[in-house]
């Protein structure tokens, strides 16, 4: 077994195996994504292990991503569409450490991208792979605690009383109130939870080239979507599904088709609205775009100009 | 000792030539029809070809029941899965979390394996079809999940009736056993979600 040492001057430290996983977890993990990719949508059970983060943390797609990522792989880190976020650095230090990777905030770069509940701005490609980090896996955990009864329900397609519940929010508020984890169709036989990301996400996963895969370590389930595959917001003809919309666009990059975080600037009720994936609205600001809110450092001698 | 009667080597880096081969397995499987090389120069036991004992390798252990043709059980191969995965092999073929079989062979039929049940179709048989070659043969038309539109492959070597088995095989969706099919180094995956469009 190749035992992996690279931690330079901490010889009295545990050696971990490469990616951190032994290896016959990594099988373990691996018939799970196999069998995932061949049901779409279906959550495979498997035995999540402990991890040196607590489980909540993104454990599920810590251990896929260990189970997946080799040498030649660039692997990317998102928490809220942010790479410059706690969880993110923190995985993507964790992988520096124990798998050698090598890490990239590029999303056009990346071969692995690891998220925590937001899929990038820029288009995916085919070869791309999407690793979820899901607090939840079932979608219909809310309406159902018993996994006895959510496991017949997804056995027979009974998903009836998830229709019920989307209408009644129709009923007393004129519209389908869930704006994150909006519950979605694989492959026209399971309802599947997309992790929470903001439902302006769902239309990014139908047909999407890259492969996605979903892991809730607290939960033990693994589940996936194949490139190609079909995923369709549950929704009514009447009452179709609709993203997310907002009234200005990006305050630092003047984007208007990205998602966007709120942000309280002060106690007067002054807000802005900015991109939520980071290196999306960097790259616009790099390309000469920018919003109504952009502040230039170097004008107001906060920073030395670029020569 | 005689030589026949040593167990020929396994993986030489176990860790990265089992990422690199999964690798290769996993997008088999999410894009159906792609033909994937795995690592070239492995030397397999008699019988089973290098992409099947590559992936066997790579997934079973002894938490996986494997099924061999009579043949292939009580020769090299039997004993080089025995040695190196620590799999029992199973005669029951629905007993059997892997299965290698012969695509040629009359028996036994892909509806013999595993196909999970209605609460966890993951419990299902995953088989490696052995076949004389992926490309040149009949054009078989796939569609579904992992294909973009449609995809045509042409494997050679299957017994009359197989495309009539796997179609009735993808009907029991999401049930059903998934198909990787090998020969030298190269795998097709097979997923019980593919649907077959035609066969000419």
């Amino acid at each position: 077994m190749t035992i992996h040492q690279s931690i330079p001057g901490e010889d009295t430290k545990p050696a971990y195996n490469y990616a951190y996983l032994d290896e016959q977890t990594k099988r373990m993990i691996r018939r799970a994504l196999l069998k995932a990719v061949a049901v779409p949508g279906y959550q495979v059970p498997f035995g999540s292990r402990e991890m040196p983060l607590a489980r909540g943390w993104g454990t599920g797609g810590i251990q896929i991503t260990a189970a997946i990522i080799g040498p030649d792989d660039k692997l990317k880190v998102i928490d809220q569409g942010a790479d410059d976020t706690t969880n993110a650095v923190s995985i993507r230090r964790f992988f520096e450490r124990t798998a050698d990777a090598t890490t990239t905030e590029m999303t056009e770069d990346a071969t692995i991208i690891q998220t925590r509940h937001r899929i990038p701005e820029a288009p995916l490609t085919s070869g791309q792979i999407m690793v979820y980090q899901v607090p939840q896996p079932e979608p219909l955990r809310k309406l159902e605690p018993r996994e006895l009864e959510t496991r017949k329900m997804h056995a027979w397609a009974e998903y009836g009383l998830m229709q019920v519940k989307l209408y009644e929010n129709i009923a007393r508020f004129g519209e389908v109130t869930t704006t994150y984890d909006y519950p979605v169709s694989v492959n026209g036989r399971y309802v599947m939870a997309p992790s929470p990301i903001p439902k302006f996400d769902n239309p990014k996963m139908h047909m999407s080239p890259s492969l996605q895969l979903f892991g809730a370590g607290r939960e033990k389930r693994i589940y996936a979507v194949p490139p190609h595959t079909s995923v369709r917001s549950l929704d009514f003809e009447d009452h179709p599904f609709r993203i997310q919309s907002w009234a200005e666009p990006c305050g630092l990059c003047g984007a208007k088709d990205s998602y966007l975080d709120e942000v309280v600037t002060d106690d007067q009720g002054g807000r802005m609205f900015v991109c939520s994936d980071s290196h999306y609205c960097e790259t616009r600001r790099e390309q000469g775009h920018r919003g109504t809110m952009l502040a230039d450092a170097s004008a107001s001698g906060l920073v030395e100009a670029k020569s | 000792m005689q030589s026949e009667n040593l167990i020929s080597p396994g993986f030489a880096d176990p860790v990265f030539q089992s990422q690199a081969a999964f690798r290769a397995l996993l997008t088999a499987l999410s894009e159906p029809g792609l033909i994937q090389q795995v690592a070239p120069g492995f030397a397999a036991p008699e019988g089973l070809e290098p992409a099947t004992a590559i992936a066997l390798l790579t997934l079973a252990d002894y938490e996986t029941p494997i099924w061999l043709p009579a043949a292939l059980r009580d020769g090299p191969a039997g004993a080089w899965l025995r040695f190196h995965c620590g799999a029992a092999l199973v005669e029951e073929p629905a007993q059997a979390s892997f299965a290698v079989i012969d695509g040629a062979a009359e028996a036994p039929l892909l509806a013999d394996f595993n196909p999970g049940t209605d609460q966890f179709p993951d419990r299902s048989t995953t088989v490696l079809v052995q076949c004389a070659g992926l490309a040149g043969g009949d054009i078989v038309t796939l569609s579904g999940p992992g294909i973009a539109g449609s995809r045509d492959i042409a494997p050679i070597g299957l017994r009359p009736g197989f495309w009539a088995e796997f179609s009735a095989n993808a009907e029991l969706y999401p049930l059903g056993v998934d198909l990787i099919l090998s020969q030298g180094e190269a795998v097709l995956g097979l997923p019980r979600s593919t649907q077959i469009v035609e066969v000419r």
